[in-house]
């Protein structure tokens, strides 16, 4: 899948690739022995970051789970 | 007002594989409208839980009624958070997911929780929760109306995109048919033309203008 910044599909791509092997083969097994993704998710990261600043998509101070506190259990 | 709107689904895979399948989901021959998929924040919390946003860009079209009430040039695509909460101690994963943009227009969120089905420890079953609204003044209604209507055909791309890779991540040949995929490529094609089309169209009334 491509990423929001075109710049930064190469880096999305190898990053994926490292952290589903990590999710599957460590994460879900519980074995918490250190994370190889780090570097890769760290390059990723600047410049995916960069891109939403240029293409100005308004992510800043979305609460995580945001708009859902209010929301009734039901 | 807000519309509320609740389902469940069930997938017939363990827990682990549709965990493993969410973050691969896309591309799938069902999400043709994902432009584009990104992860912009990931931690593991000091309970063990993973926690992720996931952004993406899909495209959003307007029906034709309700084109003549929006800005001229309303981007065509809307991005889109998706968080999400994975604990693999307790086996749920829980999303949040809504609309950042065009959000006074129509707000669809939606909450979902995946769970080891309890009658058959190898499915995962699946709560869906919606809430739909709009702050059009004297359309909401209809804008609510017809955002649950999008949003349940949408239920139904999402399940077969999700059952599709599922298939695939265990070595099966995905369900869909050669014969179904040639009709999706040639309603592509033709759509795509007729895209086209409507472009050469308005270039030309332009041209007259000028």
């Amino acid at each position: 899948m491509n990423s929001v910044g075109e710049a930064c599909t190469d880096l999305k791509r190898e990053y994926d690739q490292c952290f589903n092997r990590w999710f599957a083969e460590k994460f879900l097994k519980g074995d918490r022995s250190g994370d190889q993704c780090t570097e890769t998710f760290r390059k990723y990261q600047r410049c995916v970051q960069k891109a939403i600043k240029e293409k100005d998509i308004p992510i800043d101070g979305v609460e995580f789970m945001g708009p859902n506190k209010d929301k009734p259990e039901s | 007002m807000v519309k509320y709107f609740c389902c469940a689904d069930l997938l017939k895979s363990t827990w682990d594989q549709v965990c493993i399948a969410f973050w691969q989901r896309y591309p799938n021959p069902y999400s043709n409208h994902v432009l584009t998929e990104d992860i912009i924040f990931r931690e593991v919390t000091p309970t063990n839980c993973l926690i992720s946003r996931r952004l993406l860009t899909k495209t959003s079209r307007a029906p034709r009624w309700m084109e003549r009430y929006l800005p001229k040039h309303m981007a065509s695509s809307a991005y889109i958070i998706e968080d999400s909460i994975v604990d693999p101690q307790k086996r749920t994963m829980t999303t949040f997911t809504w609309n950042i943009s065009h959000a006074r227009l129509m707000s669809v969120e939606e909450r979902c929780e995946y769970k080891i089905n309890p009658e058959n420890h190898s499915w995962t079953e699946m709560k869906r929760e919606a809430w739909i609204s709009s702050n059009v003044y004297g359309l909401s209604r209809a804008i609510q109306e017809f955002g649950l209507a999008r949003f349940k055909t949408s239920i139904s791309k999402t399940m077969k995109g999700f059952e599709y890779i599922l298939a695939k991540m265990q070595g099966e040949t995905p369900s869909r048919t050669l014969a179904e995929t040639a009709t999706e490529r040639a309603r592509e094609t033709a759509l795509a033309a007729k895209e086209k089309a409507k472009d050469l169209a308005s270039h030309a009334q332009k041209k007259q203008f000028v």
